[in-house]
């Protein structure tokens, strides 16, 4: 097969992604610093600019969620079973072994199988989780029109643990994704991609030209 | 072009950060100046007394001083008569106890315990002439002292052991011609010297605040604001805003710092959000006792010791005693850290005659938790110590400690503890087995005064921090930054190094296997080819 350049990441895409990425890791460390791990702003300003940097991650989420269902991208997270096995079976031994890819990366099919069920459980899970509970703990205790409190009926105490649970996933996750880049082409081949926008794919068996019109036709709104 | 894009935006983010943690700008808080203007206005009075012809004269004793002001201002000793300032008690509702009169004629405190039986000494305390006993006549009107609270000329005082009547220096006719709104000598004469001296029960009202810098209370600063003390503990015919837990029980008629400052002080939406469950008092006052000390400990059971048969006093901590053989042993503190609790505003009280069923014997309850709508966290000072009590009948003794000579019984004098407490309790109509001990006891005083410039308020790490907070010891709720849950930490660290440990050996056997397989021979170098091409 041979390789052939491909523009896969579109503009916004790259944008919602890097964004997503510096606010997670900058929400990381200032949430872990309220959390009290480690000491780097200060209590004080930990605090603030997590409460800003939450913000503009919630603004992020709600683009990314309009842009998704808009472009019709939201289709390269529906789960399949289709290869599920073969590639687990690739990360955990086929790697080793030398042996290529079990699925073939498109512009229409972004992800592979793995890929697809772990990004939807981010999606509909994970973030979720943590953007809810932190929403709730930004509001404990705040003072209505009235003077009365609002959100005090959920104890704290089990918020900040669905908030701490979420980032310690988060992080898990980043870990292993960052380390999953490096399994492309060549290690830095997906960096540069979503760098870019451009990538070096296989060639599919099925012509790029028929898939992206099947594809077309597919979504709603391209 | 995409490059620019996230660039820019990780640049944008950047510069907001670092903008935010190099701002040193104030904002100007306008709600702050206007309150200071406000203050700044002293009032002048619209009447001077030293020109009303009912005053031209000599005044024989107090009382006629007394009738002298009633004869202008008819109905005023009413509303004076009416007060907890005259009663020494309030009608409170106490849980547990229903509806009773509460004051110092039935609690004790944790320093002189009791003015039953001391009356004669206490009195200089109690804004009337004549108590010398528990018969004073509550109803006589001419017994009401107006000149403690309104002598402008700071020369009225009370006499010692003189039941409350003025000392014989003073110059009546010369007091009641200047007499005024009360000034901060005049609360301070009883309010700084509570306890036998300086400071000795409050803490954050003392002396020291007649003249007071701004780092020690801001409102009452002489080079600042100079608020008295009724700019805000306001008075409508009488009845005076604040009150304090050692006495009160109810949450009714407090002084407050919302009524100038509201219940949203901070342009800060976070800080303000602390008012549900902080009072202003736990982050302005970060240290109480600031010029002089304050007792954090008296031990009675150490009172009575003799050199040479005669008692004596000992140690000095800035001027202070650390032993009396006729009051026992003192700790004293000065710039203290507050302890912190939830409180509620409403307090119980050991009242004479209860059971004691916990050590130390709490002279004083404030209510409160976390869960409870009403309930803030409050500094205070814990004052700890014993006091006699009665073995048999388990029960707090009320001693008498005064008397004017030898053999009256009184622990003052004649230094037996039999005897004082069998003439206390006789007198207070409790019984008494004639077998004493001592008990630990511990007494809450909220700390409201000595408030600091905003410059030096607790920040936010001294209670948001895991190790040795201010609050490190209040439970029943989550603080953010002190708090965890440790399990889940536990995980998170095995998640998290886990992951990192799982991708690294993943990555390592990637490497191997990948040279093992020679996936990378082609690219192995040339080196005689690269040669020939230098």
């Amino acid at each position: 097969m041979d390789l052939k350049r491909v523009y896969i990441y579109k503009g916004f895409e790259r944008f919602w992604h890097w964004t997503q990425a510096t606010l997670i890791i900058f929400l990381a460390f200032t949430g872990f610093e309220v959390h009290g791990l480690f000491t780097i702003f200060g209590f004080e300003h930990a605090v603030y600019f997590h409460r800003v940097a939450s913000w503009m991650l919630i603004v992020l989420i709600i683009f990314a969620i309009f842009w998704h269902v808009v472009t019709g991208e939201w289709r390269q997270y529906l789960p399949t079973t289709k290869k599920l096995k073969e590639q687990i079976r690739y990360y955990a031994v086929g790697m080793f072994k030398g042996e290529k890819h079990p699925t073939h990366k498109t512009e229409v099919s972004k992800l592979n199988p793995l890929q697809r069920v772990v990004y939807l459980g981010f999606k509909l899970v994970l973030v979720p989780v943590t953007v809810i509970s932190g929403i709730l703990y930004m509001f404990h205790k705040t003072i209505n029109e009235n003077d009365l409190v609002v959100v005090s009926d959920i104890p704290l105490a089990s918020i900040a643990f669905w908030h701490t649970l979420g980032a310690y996933l988060l992080m898990a996750f980043l870990v292993v994704h960052v380390y999953m880049t490096t399994t492309g082409h060549t290690p830095t081949s997906n960096i540069q991609a979503m760098l870019t926008g451009y990538e070096d794919l296989d060639e599919d068996d099925e012509q790029p030209e028929q898939a992206v019109k099947k594809a077309k036709e597919k979504s709603p709104v391209v | 072009m995409q490059k620019t894009i996230i660039l820019t935006s990780i640049i944008v983010l950047v510069l907001l950060i670092s903008a935010k943690l190099f701002q040193k700008e104030e904002v100007y808080n306008l709600k702050l100046e206007r309150l200071k203007q406000q203050y700044a206005i002293k009032e002048v009075s619209s009447i001077d007394h030293s020109k009303l012809p009912e005053l031209q004269r000599e005044f024989e004793n107090p009382q006629d001083v007394t009738e002298a002001c009633i004869g202008c201002h008819t109905e005023r000793h009413k509303e004076i008569m009416a007060s907890s300032h005259w009663n020494w008690e309030r009608v409170s509702y106490v849980e547990g106890r229903g509806v009773s009169a509460i004051g110092k004629k039935n609690v004790i405190n944790n320093f002189c315990i009791g003015a039953q039986t001391n009356e004669q000494l206490c009195a200089k305390c109690h804004i009337g002439f004549g108590m010398t006993n528990d018969h004073f006549d509550f109803n006589n009107a001419r017994n009401v002292d107006c000149m403690v609270c309104h002598d402008n000329s700071e020369n009225y005082h009370k006499g010692s052991a003189m039941a409350g009547y003025p000392d014989r220096t003073v110059n009546l006719t010369q007091v009641a011609q200047h007499v005024g709104t009360p000034g901060k000598s005049n609360c301070g004469s009883c309010h700084y010297f509570g306890g036998g001296g300086n400071n000795v029960k409050h803490g954050d009202l003392e002396a020291a605040l007649a003249n007071a810098d701004r780092d020690m209370d801001v409102h009452m600063a002489s080079n600042g604001l100079d608020m008295s003390c009724v700019a805000c503990h306001t008075a409508e015919n009488h009845q005076i805003l604040g009150k304090l837990y050692s006495v009160s029980s109810n949450d009714i008629q407090r002084a407050t710092c919302e009524q100038c400052h509201t219940s949203t002080p901070h342009f800060d939406d976070l800080l303000n959000r602390h008012f549900a469950k902080v009072s202003c008092q736990a982050c302005h006052i970060p240290i109480y006792a600031k010029a002089n000390p304050t007792k954090m400990a008296w031990k009675w059971s150490e009172a009575g010791k003799l050199k040479n048969g005669q008692p004596y006093t000992e140690g000095d901590h800035a001027g202070h005693a650390d032993y009396m053989s006729i009051k026992g042993s003192f700790v004293w503190e000065d710039s203290v850290v507050p302890e912190y609790i939830w409180f509620n505003g409403t307090a119980d009280h050991y009242l004479l005659g209860d059971t004691i069923n916990e050590i130390p014997v709490q002279i004083n309850k404030l209510y409160g938790n976390h869960d409870d709508h009403n309930s803030k966290i409050i500094p205070v000072k814990i004052h700890r110590g014993d006091q006699i009590y009665d073995k048999k009948y388990n029960t707090l003794i009320q001693p008498k400690l005064f008397g004017l000579e030898k053999g009256d019984s009184a622990f003052w004098q004649d230094m037996d503890w039999n005897k004082a407490a069998q003439a206390g309790m006789n007198r207070i109509g409790l019984p008494y087995s004639g077998e004493y001990a001592f008990v630990e006891t511990e007494m809450y005083w909220p700390v409201n005064h000595m408030v600091s410039p905003k410059e030096q308020t607790v920040g936010c790490a001294e209670c948001h921090t895991r190790e040795n907070g201010r609050l490190q010891n209040l439970a029943g709720f989550y603080l953010p930054g002190r708090d965890a849950s440790k399990p889940l930490d536990l995980a998170g660290f095995i998640l998290f190094f886990g992951s990192l440990f799982g991708v690294i050996l993943h990555g390592s056997i990637r490497f191997f296997s990948s040279i093992k397989n020679k996936e990378y021979e082609t690219k192995i170098i040339d080196y005689d080819t690269d040669k020939h091409k230098l």
